[in-house]
């Protein structure tokens, strides 16, 4: 099976219901997305699915074959995601950070879709849970990006 | 004493990627190495010394003067990696910025904290705080004598700017990375000047964070993301219930046929597949058909079959009598005799889950040497060493301990029994003979974590004829977890049961506290502010209640009890005008709801901290708007940090009165996900106001300090919306009426 990740294509050998979370993580070796629950309940493995923010934890790779998969670690190489990320350091959004990368993904999401969110726009695009609380660093973070 | 700090950096490079975090040991691995220190003979001989003064344990200034920092304590979300680099680099004067910390491994040179070491208490700061000033100082020193030498000229002429010596007379000057290996063959001056405070340029200061770039863009590495070579990866299926052990497993072929399954194991109380990845390992250990058999008669701390947080609350309610004493002023009996007015409450809070965000996680290695690489997140590295070396069956000098940073803790990464995965990657990799990752999904997490316990507090005051309290009779009822994991002494109160009732502040001329110590069956332990997380709900509630019963407003009635405690009464006065003057409400807000809000005081972990919070109710729902938080630590090292900290405490504390309770049945817990334990989400996250008064007192605690304060300045203000007393938590339970907006 063969999946589209960061731009790259990669020839992934194992079950078609392995979930994306761990295709991710343990076949290639990519970290950043982070297994919080594994019942989609927490956003921290959210990744970008043709652009759309999807827990990755509960999404079976054949159904993304074709699709364009983006993670954390490309989050340098997108317009949005740099900003995003400029404006969580500003903000200095993170505690533990374990929670973060999909906190970065679900606001780079937002700020494709959405480039001049509304407080009630983030409200409803940041429902990713964080258990130091950062809530408030990153609604500042994401109208902080929207407007750079 | 053996020096592992010296084995711990002998390890070949094949260490995990984390290790080389920003690819720094990583490429210093292959140069050469400068190091402030002392040579080996030396070394040796101080080994012995106190704690804290070895350098070399600490510091390495690199060619490029750069600072490799190994820190004692643990970061986690806290800041504490960054407040190290301010404080050592104030003295050593070097910019934060330059640089790189990581969790130090087992040794005596950690043991700050009288002869221990852990990361908790709110204690990483302050009690390191002089000890680490001193360091930076005296490697200072030792770069400007180098220097000296260097240059030709006499140390008295040289002073420093940060990563230099300078000879400002002549104009040169020379990087620390150039001195270093010379600095580190000096012997260490006795007597070094630490810096005037009013010269501070990073202490006391907003510096950024060292981990924010990185955890921004998922480069930072926690023990669930390591991998070595040649390794498997383990998921695990506990027994239902503790104590009980796997017995036939119905369909063993089945799962050894299931793909990348390596190994079926029984472990103490668990079966565990190994398997070349960890979906892998859990399809297949969750496919496993275990029966699994009740606990031996003698097996300690089996849970009870018939087990319930119901019965448990019951049976800690109906305790009677005073308990051992805690705390005692004037005479409680005489006071309540004479009292115009007694009013009685009984208050409860259930078992908490951590429900940190990262899911525990082991990775061990035997090494052909005898050694065993054991990377797990923990908070306490010797203790950690120690039982690991017992599982092991060997030396605690041979365990190599890494400690990397925490997806969160809050109190889960201490050594509690059962509910720590390294017993399982340890035992996993002997039988494999190959390195082992041990993963707990969250629904095991669920199953095992230590949990706060539960507890009941008894409470009966004594007002006068003008309403004002004259006698407070409190009596904790459970289990505390100091006395759980550290021992017990059946004459003496265990204070992290009683800490948040003993230990107020208030006037209140006759006053005694008492605990009954109850077994909780769960395993219980620290959860972010320990007793304080309950205690000061239970108190400062049924202070509003004795202010209410006498006719007072508890804002008020506060200040007036404070009045002999300026420090109190400055912060409670601190958090009023923070939140533009105290009212109680209700009233009506702009957006229609009718509004109110509650006070709360709390004196924890060395800090002092006073709360104010806004509520309003919808659909019976206690709706938090803001929160004033006024924290009094003392004295600071980064206010950033700090009010970061108070908005995560004030989220934790906010949580747990709101939602959080753990509930067993039949000795099992009925949650094993966030979907039946729900932690505070995004939505109800309140503002929150934080002011810092420096009082110039003692430095105190600032990771727990802002969390007891919340949950009674909540449900103080839930209760003047809703007309009835909350007398018990999460706020979830309760039906609330009253006036809803």
């Amino acid at each position: 099976m063969q999946l589209t990740i960061n731009g790259s294509l990669h020839e992934l050998a194992i079950e078609p219901d392995t979930p994306l979370l761990w295709a991710l993580r343990d076949t290639l070796g990519m970290t950043g997305t982070k297994y919080g629950c594994g019942l989609a309940q927490c956003g921290a493995c959210t990744v970008l699915v043709d652009g759309q923010p999807t827990r990755s934890c509960v999404t079976p790779i054949d159904s993304v074959v074709g699709a364009e998969i983006t993670t954390i670690e490309a989050i340098s190489e997108d317009a949005e995601g740099r900003k995003v990320v400029e404006a969580w350091v500003d903000h200095q959004v993170p505690q533990c950070g374990y929670c973060q990368s999909g906190q970065v993904m679900a606001a780079t999401a937002l700020l494709k879709q959405t480039p001049q969110p509304t407080d009630e726009d983030i409200s409803a695009a940041m429902v990713n849970l964080c258990r130091c609380g950062t809530y408030n660093a990153i609604a500042a973070a994401v109208r902080q990006a929207a407007q750079a | 004493m053996k020096d592992m700090n010296t084995t711990h950096d002998a390890r070949p490079s094949d260490r995990p990627l984390n290790i080389s975090r920003r690819g720094f040991l990583g490429t210093a691995l292959g140069a050469l190495v400068l190091t402030v220190g002392l040579p080996a003979g030396r070394a040796k001989a101080q080994a012995a010394a106190a704690p804290g003064t070895r350098i070399s344990a600490f510091l390495e200034i690199r060619p490029d003067s750069t600072v490799l920092f190994r820190s004692p304590f643990i970061e986690g979300g806290q800041g504490i990696f960054t407040a190290l680099a301010q404080i050592v680099g104030e003295e050593l004067d070097v910019d934060p910025s330059q640089f790189f910390v990581e969790g130090a491994p087992p040794g005596a040179d950690y043991l700050l904290i009288g002869g221990m070491r852990f990361t908790g208490g709110s204690m990483s700061v302050h009690s390191s705080y002089d000890v680490m000033r001193l360091l930076g100082a005296t490697a200072r020193q030792m770069l400007l004598t180098a220097a000296a030498a260097r240059l030709g000229v006499a140390v008295a002429d040289l002073g420093t700017e940060p990563g230099r010596v300078v000879h400002a007379a002549s104009g040169q000057s020379v990087a620390y990375g150039e001195i270093a290996g010379a600095a580190a063959e000096l012997p260490v001056p006795e007597d070094v000047t630490l810096r005037a405070k009013d010269s501070f340029r990073w202490i006391g200061k907003p510096v950024a964070r060292l981990d924010v770039r990185d955890k921004s863009t998922g480069r930072a590495h926690y023990a669930i993301d390591l991998s070595v070579e040649g390794m498997l990866q383990a998921a695990i299926q506990h027994s239902p219930r503790r104590g009980e052990e796997p017995g036939e497993f119905a369909n063993e072929a089945e799962v050894r046929a299931m793909p990348g399954v390596d190994s079926i194991h029984r472990l103490p109380g668990a079966v565990a597949v190994l398997a070349d990845s960890w979906w892998r390992a859990r399809q297949a250990v969750e496919a496993l058909k275990v029966s699994w058999t009740p606990p031996a008669a003698d097996t300690p701390r089996a849970m009870p079959a018939d087990f319930s947080t119901e019965a448990h609350l019951a049976r800690l309610k109906a305790e009677a009598g005073a308990g051992v004493e805690a705390e005692a002023a004037g005479d409680v009996a005489a006071g309540l005799q004479g009292a115009a007015r007694v009013v009685e409450a009984t208050y409860n809070a259930p078992h908490l889950a951590h429900a940190q965000l990262e899911p525990p996680s082991t990775l061990a290695r035997w090494n052909d040497d005898g050694t065993l690489d054991l990377w797990l997140p923990n908070q306490a590295p010797e203790l950690f060493q120690a039982a690991a070396a017992q599982v092991a069956g060997i030396a605690p000098e041979k365990v190599i301990i890494h400690s990397p940073i925490l997806g969160g803790f809050f109190g889960r990464h201490f050594l509690y029994d059962t509910a720590n995965p390294f017993p399982q990657a340890i035992l996993l990799s002997k039988a494999a003979g190959r390195p082992v990752k041990v993963i707990w999904s969250r629904e095991e997490e669920f199953l095992r974590d230590a949990l706060r316990p539960m507890a009941v507090a008894r409470f009966r005051g004594g007002l006068d004829a003008d309403g004002l309290p004259v006698a407070l009779d409190a009596v904790a009822v459970g289990e505390g977890a100091t006395g759980r994991w550290y021992g017990r002494q059946p004459d003496k109160a265990d204070s992290s049961a009683v800490e948040g009732i003993a230990g107020k502040l208030y006037a209140i001329a006759n006053r005694r506290v008492g605990q009954i110590h109850v077994d909780d069956p769960t395993v219980i332990g620290f959860w972010r502010s320990v007793g304080h997380s309950m205690n000061d709900f239970f108190y400062e509630t049924f202070f509003d209640e004795m202010a209410d019963a006498g006719g007072q407003d508890p804002y008020e009635l506060r200040l007036r009890l404070l009045a002999d405690s300026p420090r109190h009464h400055t912060l409670l006065e601190a958090v009023g005008e923070l939140s533009g003057g105290w009212r109680r409400g209700p009233y009506d807000a702009e957006d229609g709801t009718s509004r109110a809000r509650g006070v709360a005081m709390a004196s924890p972990f060395g800090s002092e901290v006073a709360t104010i919070a806004e509520v309003s109710l919808r659909e019976g729902e206690a709706v938090v708007h803001d929160v004033w938080v006024a924290i009094d630590p003392g004295s600071i090292v980064n206010p950033a940090i700090i009010e970061a900290q108070v908005n995560s405490a004030v989220a934790l504390g906010l949580s747990a009165a709101l939602l959080e309770e753990v509930v067993y049945v039949d000795g099992m817990p009925q949650a094993r996900n966030y979907d039946g334990y729900p932690i505070l989400p995004p939505d109800r996250m309140p503002r929150v106001h934080v002011r810092i008064v420096e009082s110039g007192a003692p430095m105190g605690g600032i990771g727990e300090p802002g969390l007891p304060g919340v949950p009674p300045a909540v449900a103080n203000a839930v209760s003047v919306l809703a007309g009835e007393r909350v007398r018990s938590l999460p706020l979830s339970r309760l039906k609330l009426g009253g006036s809803a907006g």
